[in-house]
């Protein structure tokens, strides 16, 4: 008997996409460009979050038009946002043949108290996370992959150094405690007790863990695979630089190379400028996409 | 102790270092040519095709691999890494390593959301076994060498060639070692012989 969408086969294409990067695109052309530089999976979208960022209003799934052209461009699997809680958006994307689904911050929640029950798809999910208890949550709804949130379109490292720190210590205190304390750390952190268990006994995420939002150069993609992300998802940082191909191969290389100094230090000769970026203090409550979900 | 390499420049690759250690050989992760001297044998692991090639390309990885094929020396290619090994691959003009006589397709399972996973029987290894397909090709043709040793809804997912092993499924991802342990087998061989 075979069986499709099981939690070893979608868990399973997200552990295929480990140690490589995954990278924004809005057309054919741009997933070209980034499958030929060595992307594992595009994920297609109207606007990169910095342009989602600068247009403001509500985002929404891309046109599929855009998804529909990106997927018959390109070999590699196809990525593409729903808005968090847009079941429909959702049952449409799966429906056209994208690869992963990600119930993306960066869009503009439809229900902002629940998530997709993602248990009900063929297709897997990938979700962002901050700390353990989103982690493990997004976990208990079905996700098969995460992300750390950062914060999409600022080009800047900082909260996704932030996640990936958080979500690594909460694991490894979560190792120290005692079996009885378990609860008491389930509780306080509103994480589901038998995958912290799961957590605790593995000492790792049962799921894939990538980097997202704010990576803008070769060292940030390298400093997050230091830091214990499995790879790299790059938004506006590709395509709003001056050599998008140039770019885009320094940043492969440089996720699988995570260690290699000097070889970072030669990709990173002459890219030219990387996105502007922002600084945290600058963006209001309501700039900042990481906090609109839970 | 016998050492097997796992190609390391993208994908599954710690899972299968995991099932070769539970095989009972050495488990090496594979980042640069020289590592290959030390090696009796290799998994290139399932990952994204074009991008495990086009890192073999940048570091010089391609003329070493075949020579280390044509040395003799068991190699074993799941998913991606059937892709790399073989003679032919449908609706594509270059091959990559070329050493093994099939040829293959694809994704030609279909996209994501048609991945499976299913009971194969695999002759003269293991029957029952949990087989895990991801967006997975699969062998159109194989050689007058070549032995099939596992099939699916008629496509042959499974094949070896000497010391040549190609599945489309992906080994690593379950605790069932069989079929790692069957290539280990492989390789002690292949050692022994090599060294008489």
């Amino acid at each position: 008997m075979s069986k499709v969408g099981t939690d070893l086969v979608k868990r399973g294409m997200a552990e295929m996409q480990k140690g490589g990067v995954i990278m924004d695109v809005v057309n054919a052309e741009q997933a070209k460009i980034a499958e030929e530089a060595g992307a594992v999976a595009v994920m297609a979208l109207e606007r990169v979050p910095s342009d989602i960022r600068a247009a403001g209003g509500v985002a929404r799934m891309a046109d599929p038009t855009v998804t529909e052209e990106v997927l018959n461009a390109v070999s590699i699997p196809v990525m593409a946002k729903a808005r968090i809680g847009h079941i429909v958006e959702a049952r449409v994307l799966e429906a056209m043949g994208v690869d992963y689904i990600d119930e993306s911050e960066v869009l503009t929640p439809a229900d902002d108290i629940y998530h997709i029950n993602k248990r009900d798809f063929t297709v897997p999910f990938v979700c962002g996370c901050r700390d353990l208890g989103e982690a493990t949550r997004r976990i208990g709804e079905g996700a098969s992959m995460l992300r750390t949130k950062g914060e999409p379109g600022t080009g800047n490292i900082v909260e996704a150094v932030n996640h990936i720190r958080k979500v690594q210590s909460q694991i490894r205190h979560l190792q120290s405690l005692a079996e009885d304390e378990v609860m008491v750390f389930a509780k306080e952190n509103g994480a589901p007790f038998e995958t912290l268990m799961q957590i605790r006994e593995e000492g790792r995420l049962p799921v894939v863990n990538f980097a997202a939002g704010g990576v803008a150069t070769p060292s940030d993609a390298a400093l997050m695979m230091q830091l214990g992300a499995d790879g790299v998802f790059v938004g506006s940082g590709i395509f709003k630089s001056d050599n998008p191909e140039k770019f885009a191969r320094a940043i492969v290389e440089a996720t699988t190379h995570y260690d290699d100094y000097k070889l970072i230090g030669e990709l990173s000769k002459g890219l030219g400028t990387a996105m502007t970026g922002i600084e945290m203090s600058t963006l209001t409550a309501a700039d900042r996409m990481a906090d609109r979900s839970e | 102790m016998t050492k097997i390499g796992v190609l390391g420049l993208q994908g599954a690759f710690r899972e299968h270092i995991r099932s070769v250690e539970a095989s009972g050989a050495e488990g090496i992760i594979v980042k640069r040519v020289e590592q290959l001297d030390e090696l009796d044998g290799l998994i290139i692991p399932g990952g994204e095709s074009t991008t495990m090639r086009r890192l073999i390309d940048k570091y010089n990885f391609l003329e070493p691999l075949r020579e280390f094929g044509k040395q003799g020396k068991p190699i074993f290619g799941t998913c991606a890494g059937m892709i790399l090994l073989a003679s032919e691959i449908a609706g594509i003009d270059n091959v990559h390593l070329g050493l093994m006589d099939i040829k293959v397709e694809r994704n030609a399972f279909g996209r994501q959301r048609e991945s499976f996973e299913t009971d194969l029987d695999i002759k003269g290894v293991a029957e029952g076994y949990n087989a895990v397909f991801i967006r997975a090709p699969y062998i159109l043709e194989v050689g007058p060498e070549v032995d099939v040793l596992a099939t699916h809804q008629d496509k042959i997912v499974l094949a070896q060639q000497g010391h040549l092993l190609a599945c489309a499924f992906h080994p690593e991802l379950t605790d069932d070692h069989r079929l790692t342990a069957h290539f280990v087998e492989m390789v002690e061989e292949s050692r022994k012989s090599l060294a008489s």
